[in-house]
């Protein structure tokens, strides 16, 4: 039910960042949706990908701090209410989410968010039919 | 003095007589070679005047105790003499010039007759000896060649010892771990951060020093580093690491040298007086005590010097040992008496600061100083490179920073702003690496 999300290290400076572009473009990456979170001395760029193990074999070559991150990406109606649903089910199983992003993805809603408990997360998912996408999806 | 034959295998000690000399017998060895330096000293222009400026004659010195009558020798002595005002010889008798790099003002020169050259590869095949090295070893000299002694000074050693000696010289990784994989290197000399280098590039290229090499000793020194990083070395690579002092000024390496106890370097009293002083009073102090290294050489010919000041601090650990060696065993240096960190009125040594970054898994090696002046307040920030992005959770990011700084607040007594930086990011040198930058306003 995972999907592997790229985690990367960045120190907020100048050129960082298209550094890891231009490695993740040369390889013909194509990335799906991503997000920096930061905070005064560096931040954390999450990518979800269309070959996340390829992407991240890439960047450790280059020396970049990197991980790959199992996150849920659930698949919602493009439509009022629908992500309030999701995580109100999650939240009343007793889940926290530790970051979340979302975008459009063929006319649905993608959460992206990474869960704890994990495994209490998938179980919810799972009894409660929610829909969510694999990294098939986005290959 | 000079010893041309190997000893058998088995025996312990490369010179067993001098290498297990009574504290009494090296005492009175030490007086008769420290009158004969002296009086040798008198051929030294600057010598000859050092001692009437100071009203001394060589006959003076009747106890071991009077060489504090004797003025000291500093760095600014060998710049003032240049090129050759220092040496007790004339340079008919001399073989080799070494010259360090004058980073202020002119370089310093050092010169070796014959014997210099003898005694000083004796030094080091003693130690070489003494950690277990033998003739059936294979030893590969990663360390530069040229003017830096710790080219010719090892290479010279492990000859005299009698292994297959490989000049590999400084840089060039993926050859350095081609010769030790092809030519069944057994030992690498080589300073602690191009140790951790090599380890770096052998896990890219997929060796894996334990199985691939037949490494198991690694003698590593010219430049400071803690216990944890040579514990760390240890680990990484699965052999024994000891610590190698020596200077140019002294001959180069050989000076001292650790023993299996890895509890101190010998220094070797057959060769050298050692003192420790009070930098500031330059008085002696008590064994335990950190002070400043003084040495005097007993054994040179070309350019003996008296109570040469090292500027490295540290401190005498004791004076007999388990291996049978009563040389004084010497603390691994503390840091210089001129890198000494004075913040906010506490005295740091960058050492200090590194020994606790490496008790942290996640960090790598290479961390940076930086001290500046932010409105009136001098402030230390450390930024350290992460080893491993073992997480995407700013929680445990934070909680790692401020583990680091209250380990540090411990350790150096004020808080430091710590930054952790991407691998990679931090300036590294091909010698010896910067670790401090001081960009703070200078008061008057």
């Amino acid at each position: 039910m995972t999907i592997k999300q790229l985690s990367i290290f960045i120190e907020n400076k100048g050129g960082t960042l298209i550094k890891v572009l231009d490695l993740l473009s040369k390889a013909n990456i194509q990335i799906i949706a991503s997000t920096i979170a930061d905070t005064k001395d560096y931040g954390i760029y999450r990518v979800l990908c269309n070959n996340p193990s390829q992407a991240y074999s890439i960047l450790k070559d280059a020396g970049i701090n990197v991980q790959l991150a199992d996150v849920i990406a659930l698949s919602i109606d493009d439509e009022p209410g629908h992500a309030a649903n999701a995580i109100k089910t999650l939240s009343d199983n007793g889940i926290s989410i530790l970051y979340m992003y979302s975008f459009l993805w063929r006319s649905k809603g993608v959460l992206v968010f990474r869960a704890d408990p994990a495994e209490k997360a998938k179980e919810t998912i799972m009894l409660n039919k929610l829909s969510f996408l694999t990294e098939a999806d986005f290959a | 003095m000079t010893h041309k034959t190997i000893p058998n295998i088995s025996c312990k000690y490369f010179n067993e007589k001098e290498e297990t000399l009574s504290r009494q017998q090296i005492e009175t060895l030490q007086l008769e070679r420290l009158q004969a330096t002296v009086k040798h000293c008198m051929n030294s222009p600057f010598y000859k005047a050092r001692f009437e400026e100071a009203g001394l004659k060589p006959e003076d010195i009747t106890t071991l105790e009077d060489i504090r009558k004797i003025p000291f020798t500093t760095k600014q002595d060998l710049r003032d003499t240049y090129p050759f005002g220092m040496a007790s010889t004339s340079l008919k008798d001399c073989i080799r010039l070494h010259s360090s790099s004058g980073t202020t003002g002119n370089p310093t020169v050092i010169l070796h007759t014959q014997n210099d050259i003898d005694e000083w590869a004796n030094q080091v095949a003693r130690n070489l000896w003494m950690v277990g090295l033998r003739p059936d070893d294979v030893f590969q000299n990663s360390s530069g060649y040229g003017m830096f002694t710790g080219g010719l000074g090892f290479q010279y050693g492990a000859e005299r010892v009698g292994m297959l000696t490989i000049p590999a010289a400084a840089g060039n990784s993926l050859r350095q771990i081609k010769f030790m994989t092809d030519f069944g290197t057994t030992a690498v000399h080589a300073v602690p951060s191009y140790v951790t280098r090599l380890k770096e590039v052998m896990d890219q290229v997929g060796i894996d020093p334990r199985k691939d090499t037949k490494l198991r000793v690694l003698a590593i020194g010219a430049e400071p580093h803690s216990e944890e990083q040579r514990r760390r070395i240890e680990d990484m690579m699965g052999v024994k690491a000891y610590n190698s002092f020596g200077m140019s000024e002294m001959c180069g390496p050989g000076v001292g040298f650790e023993c299996p106890e890895q509890n101190g370097l010998h220094f070797w009293e057959d060769y050298y007086i050692v003192e420790i002083v009070d930098p500031e009073t330059l008085e002696p102090v008590a064994d335990g005590e950190i002070g400043e290294l003084v040495l005097t050489t007993l054994c040179r010919e070309a350019m003996p010097l008296l109570r040469y000041r090292t500027r490295d601090l540290t401190r005498v650990l004791g004076r007999s040992c388990p291996c049978g060696r009563n040389h004084v065993r010497i603390d691994r240096m503390k840091g210089r008496s001129d890198d000494m960190i004075v913040l906010r009125g506490v005295n740091i040594f960058p050492i200090q600061i590194e020994k606790i970054l490496m008790q942290f898994p996640e960090l790598a090696n290479n961390y940076l100083i930086t001290l500046t002046t932010d409105e009136d307040n001098d402030n230390m920030t450390v930024e350290v490179e992460l080893e491993e992005l073992f997480t995407d959770d700013f929680q445990r990011l934070l909680k790692l920073t401020s583990d680091v700084k209250r380990a540090l607040k411990d350790e150096i007594l004020l808080t430091p702003h710590v930054k952790l930086v991407p691998k990679g990011s931090l300036p590294v040198s091909e010698g010896k690496a910067v670790r401090v930058v001081d960009k703070r306003t200078v008061y008057q």
